[in-house]
């Protein structure tokens, strides 16, 4: 028996989704009594390093037609490791690809799946994984009866731990079918971490009134390390681009920490980042309903407090 | 073309969460329900699009009882031609997929859409089961699609960017924003949608793997810690020693 964590690569590296899935396909194995098995598919560098976060031996298929993601493809080479490697449970980022995995493995073992867990799953009576529904207004749990599991977890749900050394990697030959989708083009946007993946994020709304002001929030963000990001209505005017959309019909996102800006916190806006494990607000109107919402509140004029907040973190930096 | 579009009801996101029977099932009493967003102004209205640019026709698909039936109409104002109703509360993401991929295999679609996720649960499961299921090619999170003859050209959002591929006809795709822009119905619209076909089909067998056991809500905030605008050093700190996130 084995956990099987399918390891996503991107332009051959591994990103902390990716070690995030195979930390918990490790600890899971563990509990389990089994061993964590990591599959990389296509290029990728040192693959070797994943047994620095528990895997037991990564099995790598580097083949060209592995290089652009499909998942018909992928799922039918997923299949075939889970297969051979015996494996109870298969894990995945719940990552834009993982997502079309999970569907496809799922139905391929006719098994439970749970897409963006949380947390470890509770083995003591039965095979109980939970998730964060309605927006982050509950947390539902379930019980997978299947043979085989799948389970997707959720960004930032864990922190990924050194618990080994490098692995052996090996690597086996497998039937990989023609893929019917032809990647002609990808493109990235170079320079920050993407949203999902990124620990820190800072947002602003209306109340930086254009986007000639976005200046104090990029320094803002440059001296934490953070991605920027906006509400919808800075988006739909253009001030920013859509990519930095977050909120319920943007791209929703978890971060460790995220520090919103002239932004009311509007439910659609709240829907998207109320799983942030710590929440800042800077606003003018001290009964704008984020507050309800956040850990952290600031009262008074952005254009005042941002650069104050980006000096105080430069100090904190230069001391730590 | 034939295009089937899958729907799905979620509750309105102002809506208050709340369970019943021991928190295990979710309360719909004073619910306002909504076609899920995703499904209605982007999977939905490019559908339209290729068919008013094409031909053809549009069916629409929802897995639920009786009471969804306001939602399917809402699809068919909106100008769908069809709707199809599989009479069953749905329990998981692979239950609605199995029952979608039924009656499609049944009724050869030339292109199934569905947004990218729900925005109650937000797995993004179903469109990938449905691909499987029909052993087609799917494409999630398409913010860009055009169509020459069979061949279509699409536009996916991945992490930090955005991916161009071409697929053939038949496929399974996901909506994301962009795809297309809402439409609101009109008053004609609501009004043919009144005489436009729904069929209820009964659902096929199916043994489910993934059971719900129970819902719980989070523990309510502790209420926010306010720092004086003067002092964000003070706010490093708190940030630093209490929150623990720099």
């Amino acid at each position: 028996m084995s956990v099987l964590v399918f390891v996503e690569s991107h332009d051959g590296h591994f990103k902390k989704p990716a070690l995030e899935a195979v930390y918990y396909g490790s600890q899971l194995s563990k509990s389990l009594n089994t061993k964590c098995v990591a599959l990389v598919l296509g290029s990728a560098d040192n693959s070797a390093s994943l047994g620095k976060y528990g895997a037991a031996k990564v099995i790598h298929i580097n083949e060209v037609s592995l290089n652009n993601f499909d998942s018909q493809v992928f799922a039918s080479v997923v299949e075939q490791i889970a297969k051979s490697e015996d494996a109870s449970v298969i894990v995945l980022s719940h990552s834009s690809n993982g997502k079309s995995l999970e569907g496809r493995l799922a139905v391929k073992f006719n098994a439970g799946s749970v897409a963006g867990a949380n947390a470890l799953p509770d083995i003591q009576n039965g095979f109980k994984v939970t998730k964060s529904v309605y927006s982050g207004k509950a947390v539902i749990t379930y019980d997978l009866t299947s043979p085989v599991k799948i389970i997707s977890v959720m960004g930032n749900s864990l922190t990924p731990q050194i618990v080994g050394d490098d692995c052996s990697v090996e690597t086996v030959s497998v039937n990989i079918p023609s893929s019917k989708i032809k990647v002609k083009e990808v493109k990235r946007v170079s320079g920050q971490i993407p949203l999902p993946e990124a620990e820190k994020v800072v947002s602003a709304g209306r109340g930086l009134k254009g986007p000639e002001n976005w200046g104090i929030i990029e320094d803002l963000a440059a001296v934490l390390g953070a991605t920027t990001a906006c509400s919808r209505p800075v988006a739909d005017a253009d001030w920013r681009p859509h990519h930095e959309h977050v909120g319920q019909t943007g791209i929703a996102i978890r971060p460790n920490l995220y520090i919103a800006i002239g932004i009311s916190g509007a439910i659609q806006h709240l829907a998207g980042v109320n799983n942030s494990k710590v929440i800042v607000v800077i606003n003018k109107d001290a009964e704008a309903p984020f507050f309800k919402a956040a850990d952290y509140g600031v009262v008074g004029d952005l254009f005042e407090i941002v650069p104050k907040l980006t000096e105080a973190v430069k100090k904190f930096k230069a001391q730590h | 073309m034939k295009i089937l579009v899958c729907v799905s009801k979620t509750p309105d996101t102002t809506a208050k969460i709340s369970f019943n029977g021991d928190n295990t099932e979710f309360n719909a009493a004073g619910v306002q329900f909504i076609m899920n967003p995703y499904d209605e102004w982007y999977a939905l209205v490019k559908a339209l699009e290729i068919q008013e640019s094409l031909g053809g026709s549009v069916t629409i698909i929802n897995v639920g009882g009786p009471d969804n039936e306001t939602i399917i109409r809402k699809g068919l104002a909106i100008g769908a031609e069809s709707a199809v109703r599989i009479n069953a509360e749905p329990k998981s993401a692979m239950f609605t997929a199995y029952q979608i991929a039924q009656y499609a295999k049944e009724n050869a679609f030339d292109l199934i859409l569905l947004g990218k996720e729900t925005i109650d649960f937000n797995g993004a499961e179903v469109g990938a089961m449905i691909a499987e299921y029909l052993d087609l090619p799917f494409l999630s999170f398409v913010n860009n699609m055009t169509l020459n003859g069979n061949l279509a050209t699409t536009s996916r959002e991945i992490e930090g960017g955005s991916e161009i591929a071409e697929v053939e006809l038949p496929f399974v795709a996901s909506a994301a924003k962009d795809l297309a822009q809402q439409r609101i119905p009109n008053m004609r619209g609501i009004m043919m949608a009144k005489s436009k076909p729904l069929v209820v089909v009964e659902p096929a067998p199916f043994n489910e793997v993934t059971i719900t056991k129970h819902f719980e809500l989070p523990a309510a905030k502790t209420s926010v810690k306010m720092v004086d605008a003067d002092d964000m050093e003070e706010l490093v700190r708190l940030l630093h020693e209490e929150a623990k996130v720099i």
